[in-house]
């Protein structure tokens, strides 16, 4: 498998840390509520297709990368550093 | 047909020609009292038990494929409880005891076979936490020994005692644990469910989940509408989508496994041995091939199948510790989609639709499970009561923090457990 | 038997070697089958099941009988091919799987008692009495299955793995392979070009056609010499592309040193290859199917292509007597090829009814084989034709049932190939795999002029994809006959006739499976095991696929297929997993000390990577309890020095770093005051305590924080995505600096007496109270000096840029001995840390929150962190909750043992009344009682109980005390002092 850093371009995936899904960016308030916080930390879209979702170019560069990969063909279809989505 | 080594005997004698169906293939009918979505291990011995110990038989199986297709049909086969928290510990031991008996109960040989499981540590502090577990395991009724280098050498003395990278304290031994043929426990299943009246119903995939005023009525299927009482989803490995149906989301990621069996060898190791800190475990079939498997690929992934670095990482840990098994060579790998929970924990519980039921979230550990995952499931949805031996695998012990069951220690990353 | 004037092998070398003790010749370049059958052997194995005598059915790795064992001791090789393994001098081979010799096998029984062991007979029997499986059928069972065995002995052999890179990788250098290699090569394109065989050419090596007016071993050798002269080509033999991965990825094996005695220094055995190709074209060719008919098995019984095979590539005739049978022009071919060599053919038997007759030999039209005699080989066939049944001796029998397209690879990533009605196979999808292209045989095109063809236009394709330019090619003259085929799976009749030859699968095992309702492929496939032998189906899937679906009325594109996965023929666990063995398995790191505390005896023992000295053993002590209490007895009395540089060290800057520790921390960082550190904690996001350690703020916009050694990597990570995905505003960067500073610990109350001499400036309690940190000059050398403790002791930790590590060490060790200390390991450490109370991983094992150990305060209701809202969830707050405690033993038995469980006084200790566990225990010999702590049930609401520590697997009960956790200098007096 390889994956695209946008700073490196195409790389092993051996130098990826996988984390999850990309909805680990969107922290809710401290005071959003157990639902809220529930949906942050452990429920899960999952789709069969396409995802986003969150990788650490850890044996290069360092940086948070955002994914878009179908999790049922693997194909890959684009790469975002994390820290433009909340940027 | 009631099996038999006489029954073997007088059809080899008579040309075998009176084998009948294992299961018959009846149309659905247009109304159950309970739907079981999905015709894999759980689902099947959830039925089983439904029949038998509740009397409950207007029951069918929906299973989109073949019976026993999902991962019962992709595993390493390995039979155990051997577990340390609460929750888990009493679940699994309730399900081994199934197991002790199962190839009696069920008129099968699923070659359930206590070969006995070693978990090797490497450290003191990993000896700590092995005896964490081990009197946890006696305290609930199992087995477990605790053995030193010295008494590991004499058992497995083909592991690397030289030079491993991360030499061998001993192991924590749990002579109940083994092995059984994987097929073979989904086949007694479902012959045993059939054979009390279940419907099996395969090539029938469930397309919606009707739903009227917070009760369900049924599914809609690939084969036509089916109205039920209750319905119980048990789809482990798709099961997000299955739940989507009835709107819900679950603490689910799907991440694939790979497994590995070798060409078939002379027996050369009679344990299910497993080695932590390389995330490797193996054991031999009875056909000879060596059955091994280590972590995930890592990533999320539907598609039953993972790449090199995983299989690299694995062979790599094998070489370390038992370099005999170098020229053993790999016949074939595959993968499995697992249900991956926050706790690396299953789910069995009820859920917000009256009368719909999950069973879910079996990250790699599902098949040891799967008689004592139908016994209880069946218990929850006969009696609407939590079954004893089952009362903390709920749905709800993320949101609210109680009783969270995470052997691992990894928290809330899915991939982790 | 040889053949003159045939075959490409090195008549002018001799090669001796051995199989079964006898010792044959042979010729350079044969096979172990090729050269047998020079010898007239034709027993070479033993099937699976029931012992049936075996000789080879195919010359490729497909080969399912002829298994062998090669080598002795670590270098033992169960079940080679015999198909594929080359010769060399003094090669040796023996037999498998029978007892006690190929030729007499007792084992054979098996076959006698076949009416009982049909499809999935053990699942009905073996069931009583109930503890018969484990101790009487099982080993039984074992015993008689499996193919060769291992030695039991570690591998000997050096395997090696290694990258390769392409814009185009072939896969098969048959014509069609060789074509696409040529036009990609001839374009500028990187290529690999991969063949299984020792040579290449594919069937242009087996067959008798020409190309370009030319042989077709000669046109090969020509394209070869060609793409060998270019640099942009790499060309390897012996090598098989054994599965398809994601983007382009592929895992090859390269046979590198199985062909010969010699083993050069240094060389691999065996490569494992992991490619990276921008596009491949996969030109596997096809595999030949036998047919099924009444004891089809029988050695001297092969496929026709074998037989041409072993004709012209070998220059062997596997029989003096040949007969042919099957269902395509191949079996008139084999018959020419067999008598233009001057082999005798009996008889061609043409399944067709329009069948093309001969005038050099006799041709049966719509006739079938019908079964076939001779104990050890072949002796006769019976041939039915519409006038009744006709026995004809023979001694080799070349059957077809048509090709099967090697679709494997297109399979890997869960593609499913179509069935192609007019050539009675199955072809790939399309695209089935990304970027990979197809052509030739395994693509269904059969002729070598389709097969040249389709190479060129591959290689085209992928060209315009690389955005390349393919030169003018024009296709080399060649035949181009049409495929005529007419289905032919198994013939009818009494008695077993054999898919799967080496497990034993057989056409009535697959219709009693149907009979028992297994009629998906899938449940067929599992229930008689067909297809689950080492050739995974090659020689047998389609034909077994073909009888399920007449047994269940269903046509075959109905019944499905099951799936090829990797790897397309088997690889060694040893070249997967090159590099591993021994120490090789994981990196190994050491501290700027680690020479000195080896030089002093210390025991290392394993921290994470890292290797730490347990303790450091001094003349008279025997025991490590006795050098632990020293080591704890010095700290507490006088100094004691201890190499903590493995803990994680992360420098972080900016003008925003104080904000984000305190979004990170669960308590304050942006108040601290330059020149201090303090403790810190931090939550997963799921408010459990993820790890611990002291940060130090050496500047307004400076701070270095230390993590566990166990957290470092994931405490980095967690920094990394805190920053750059959840705060992306803040100005504030991290470095690992773990491996720059080498840091000692220089602990007790004479560790300010030892320092004062070393430093450029004196410490006292004013400068440097307790946790003050700066810069300070060691001997001439800028440091970084904290006064913090993890023994609870007034203690420093000095860090020196890393190069410098080794001599402080050796100077403050030297020092501390002046002064009444010295060395001091993880065993004292560890004493000296829970005597204090203080946690390890051990405690923050990753399911406790801050309240369950004892630092609920630390979680500042000021600010928000990570971690914070999740931890106040209400079941991780209420009464119940194990948290943390001291436990100290006060009855007649003075044992803990870490991992034992605690229950109430007079509770039996059984789960259900389960309160808790021990995580640390230790003696200290400043208490002189074994100390412990541990997680009990409202554990600091029970100070002053007794409850019960009971440890089933050691047998100990112990009665402790419930105590504070922290049992020495409760006020910290001495920290400060």
């Amino acid at each position: 498998m390889r994956i695209t850093c946008p700073h490196c371009g195409e790389r092993d995936r051996r130098e990826f840390y996988y984390r999850g899904a990309a909805v680990d960016l969107d922290r809710p308030a401290p005071d959003a509520g157990a639902e809220a916080w529930d949906n942050f930390v452990y429920l899960r879209e999952n789709p069969a297709g396409v995802t986003r979702e969150l990788w650490y170019h850890e044996g290069g560069c360092g940086a948070w990368i955002v994914v878009t990969r179908n999790t049922v063909t693997h194909e890959i279809q684009g790469s975002q550093l994390a820290s433009e989505v909340n940027a | 047909m009631r099996f038999s080594g006489f029954r073997v005997l007088k059809e080899g004698l008579t040309g075998n020609k009176g084998w009948t169906p294992h299961w018959r293939d009846p149309e659905p009918k247009s109304e159950y009292d309970i739907v079981i979505i999905g015709g894999g291990g759980h689902g099947l011995s959830t039925a089983y038990y439904l029949a038998k110990e509740h009397g409950l038989t207007n029951i069918a199986v929906l299973e989109k494929g073949y019976i026993g297709g999902g991962n019962i049909g992709r595993n390493t086969t390995i039979v155990r409880a051997n577990y340390f928290l609460q929750g888990n510990s009493e679940f699994y031991s309730h399900s081994l005891k199934l197991w002790e008996g199962l190839e009696e109960d069920l008129n099968y040989n699923v070659m359930h076979s206590q070969r006995g499981i070693i978990n090797l540590f490497h450290s003191d502090g990993q000896r700590d936490a092995a005896a964490r577990r081990g009197n946890m395991m006696i305290s609930q009724g199992d087995d477990a020994i605790l053995l030193g280098r010295d008494e590991l050498r004499e058992m497995l003395p083909y592991l690397n005692y030289d030079d491993l990278r991360f030499p061998l304290y001993g192991g924590l031994y749990h002579p109940r644990g083994g092995t059984a043929r994987h097929d073979a426990v989904a086949w007694g299943y479902a012959r045993g469910a059939d054979q009390r009246g279940v419907d099996l119903i395969q090539n029938c995939e469930v397309t919606g989940i009707d739903i009227e005023n917070g009760v369900v009525r049924g599914v809609q299927t690939s084969r036509g509408a089916i109205r039920a009482k209750k319905v119980a989803m048990v789809v482990a490995g798709r099961s997000g989508q299955v739940a989507a149906m009835a709107g819900m989301r679950l603490p689910i990621e799907s991440h694939v496994l790979q497994a590995f069996v070798t060409e078939g060898l002379k027996p050369c190791i009679d344990h299910v041995v497993t080695f932590g800190m390389g995330h490797f475990y193996i054991s031999q079939s009875d056909k000879g091939g060596l059955v091994f498997g280590g972590d995930l690929d890592f990533y999320a992934s539907y598609a039953a199948r993972g790449n090199l670095p995983t299989v690299e990482s694995v062979m790599e840990a094998g070489m370390a510790l038992m370099p005999m098994i170098g020229k053993a060579r790999v016949l074939r790998s595959w993968g499995g989609i697992m249900d991956m929970t926050p706790d690396g924990s299953p789910i069995i519980d009820k859920t917000g639709v009256e009368g719909l039921y999950l069973n879910c979230g079996w990250n790699y550990g599902g098949f040891k499970a799967v008689p004592g995952s139908g016994n209880v499931f069946a218990h929850l949805i006969a009696t609407g009561r939590y079954h004893e031996n089952a009362t903390g695998l709920r749905l709800d012990r993320f949101r609210t923090g109680r009783g969270i069951i995470d052997e691992e220690g990894k928290g809330s990353q899915h991939n982790l457990h | 038997m040889r053949v003159a004037g045939k075959g490409l092998i090195d008549r002018t070398e001799t090669v001796p070697f051995v199989f079964d003790g006898v010792s044959y010749n042979g010729f350079r370049g044969d096979t172990l089958a090729s050269a047998l059958l020079a010898n007239d052997v034709r027993l070479m194995g033993r099937s699976f099941k029931y012992h049936r005598p075996r000789g080879v059915l195919t010359a490729g790795s497909e080969e399912p009988n002829a298994l062998v064992t090669v080598g002795e001791g670590g270098a033992q090789e169960p079940n080679m091919r015999a198909t594929m393994q080359e010769i060399y001098p003094g090669l040796a081979a023996r037999s498998q799987n029978r007892w006690p010799s190929l030729g007499f096998d007792l084992m054979g029984i098996n076959d006698l008692g076949a009416p009982f062991l049909g499809a999935g007979f053990y699942y009905k029997t073996f069931m009583w009495p109930k503890a018969f499986w484990e101790k009487v059928y099982e080993p039984i069972i074992r015993r008689a299955a499996g193919l060769g065995g291992l030695s039991g002995q570690d591998n000997t052999d050096k395997y090696e793995s290694a990258y390769a890179f392409c814009d185009l990788l072939v896969i098969g250098a048959g014509p069609a392979g060789l074509m696409a290699a040529l036009v990609a090569a001839r374009a500028g394109a990187d290529v690999i070009l991969a063949d299984e065989n020792a040579r290449m050419g594919g069937r242009l090596l087996a067959e008798t056609y020409e190309v370009d007016g030319k042989p077709g071993h000669v046109w090969a050798d020509e394209v070869l010499a060609e793409l060998r002269g270019m640099d942009n080509v790499r060309l390897m033999t012996r090598t098989t592309v054994a599965g398809a991965y994601d983007q382009g990825t592929y895992a090859a094996l390269e046979r590198v040193l199985h062909h010969t005695d010699r083993r050069p220094n240094g060389a691999p055995l065996e490569t494992y290859w992991r490619i990276v190709a921008k596009r491949s074209v996969l030109a596997a060719g096809a595999l030949e199917r036998p047919v099924a008919f009444r004891d089809n098995d029988r050695p001297g019984i092969m496929t026709a292509g074998a037989v041409r095979t072993y004709l012209n590539r070998w220059g062997v005739s596997p029989g003096r007597n040949v007969t042919i049978f099957g269902n395509t022009d191949d079996i008139h071919r084999t018959a020419r090829d067999l008598l233009e060599a001057g082999v005798h053919v009996a008889a061609v038997i043409d399944s067709r009814h329009d069948a093309p007759l001969s005038d050099d030999y006799q041709v049966l039209r719509g006739a079938q084989v019908c079964g076939s005699a001779g104990r050890k080989g072949l002796e006769s066939i019976t041939v039915r034709r519409a006038s009744g049944e006709e026995k004809i001796h023979t001694d080799c029998l070349a059957m077809t049932g048509g090709w099967n397209p090697s679709v494997h690879l297109t399979c890997h990533m869960n593609g499913r190939p179509t069935w192609q009605r007019d050539i009675a196979a199955f072809v790939p999808r399309p695209d089935a795999v990304p970027g990979m292209e197809t052509a030739g045989a395994c693509n269904g095109s059969f002729s070598t002029d389709a097969c040249l063809r389709e190479g060129i236009a591959a290689a085209e394709a992928a060209l315009d994809d690389l955005g390349m330019k393919a030169p003018k090619t024009t296709v080399p003259q060649a035949e181009d006959t049409p495929y005529e085929i007419a289905q032919l799976w198994a013939v009818p009749g009494k008695g077993r006739a054999w898919l799967d030859f080496q497990n034993d699968v057989t056409v009535k095992d697959v219709k009693q499976a149907a009979t028992e309702n297994f009629r998906s492929v899938e449940h067929m496939k599992r229930y008689t095991t067909q297809g689950m032998a080492t050739d995974q189906g090659k020689n047998s899937n389609v034909a077994a696929l073909a009888v399920l679906a007449d047994a269940t009325g269903r046509g075959i594109s109905e019944t499905g297929t099951t799936t090829f996965r990797p790897p397309y023929s088997p690889m060694a666990i040893a070249a997967l997993g090159a590099g591993a063995e021994g120490a090789g398995f994981k990196p190994q790191r050491f501290t700027t000390s680690h020479k000195a505390a080896v030089a002093r005896n210390a025991p290392m023992v394993e921290a994470g990577l890292w290797y730490r000295p347990s303790y450091f053993p001094q003349a008279g002590e025997t025991t490590w309890r006795q050098s632990c209490d020293r080591e704890v007895n010095m700290v507490r009395q006088a100094v004691g020095i201890c190499d903590v540089s493995p803990l994680g060290k992360i420098d972080i800057q900016g003008p925003d770093a104080g904000a984000f520790l305190d979004f990170v921390y669960t308590n304050m960082f942006s108040t601290l005051k330059v020149g201090r550190a303090r403790y810190g904690l931090m939550l997963r996001e799921d408010g459990f305590v993820m790890d611990d350690g002291t940060t130090a703020r050496l500047g307004e916009t400076h701070y270095v924080m230390t993590t566990t050694t166990a957290g470092a990597g994931d405490v980095m990570k967690h920094l990394e995505f805190v920053h750059q995905g959840l705060r992306p505003d803040l100005d504030v960067s991290f470095t690992s600096v773990t491996e720059q500073w080498a840091q000692f610990a220089v602990a007790g109350p004479k560790s300010r007496e030892l320092l004062n001499d070393l430093l450029d400036m004196q410490l006292d309690d004013e400068s440097w109270p307790f946790m003050a940190c700066g810069p300070v000059s060691v001997l001439g050398v800028a440091g970084r000096l904290f006064r913090i403790s993890f023994s609870g002791e007034h203690a420093y930790e000095i860090a020196v840029p890393a190069r410098y590590g080794a001599s402080l060490y050796d100077i403050l060790t030297k020092r501390a001995e002046v002064l009444g200390g010295g060395l001091y390991g993880m065993e004292a450490l560890g004493v000296l840390r829970i005597e204090k109370g203080f946690i390890t991983h051990s405690e923050i094992h990753g399911r406790t929150t801050a309240y369950d150990i004892g630092m609920g305060r630390m979680v500042s209701q000021k600010k928000d962190c990570i971690g914070k809202t999740m931890s106040q969830r209400e079941g991780l707050e209420e009464p119940g909750r194990e948290r943390l405690v001291g436990l100290k033993p006060i009855g007649e038995s003075k044992q803990l043992l870490a991992g034992a469980h605690l229950y109430k006084e007079e509770a039996e200790p059984v789960r259900t009344n389960d309160q808790g566990y021990l995580t640390s225990v230790g003696y200290s010999p400043t208490l002189e009682t074994m100390l412990g702590l541990g997680f009990l049930a409202d554990g600091p609401d029970r100070y002053g109980e007794v409850v019960k520590m009971v440890d089933h697997l050691r047998g100990v009960t112990t009665l402790c005390e419930v105590v504070n956790p922290v049992f020495f200098d409760p006020d910290g007096g001495r920290v400060r002092g």
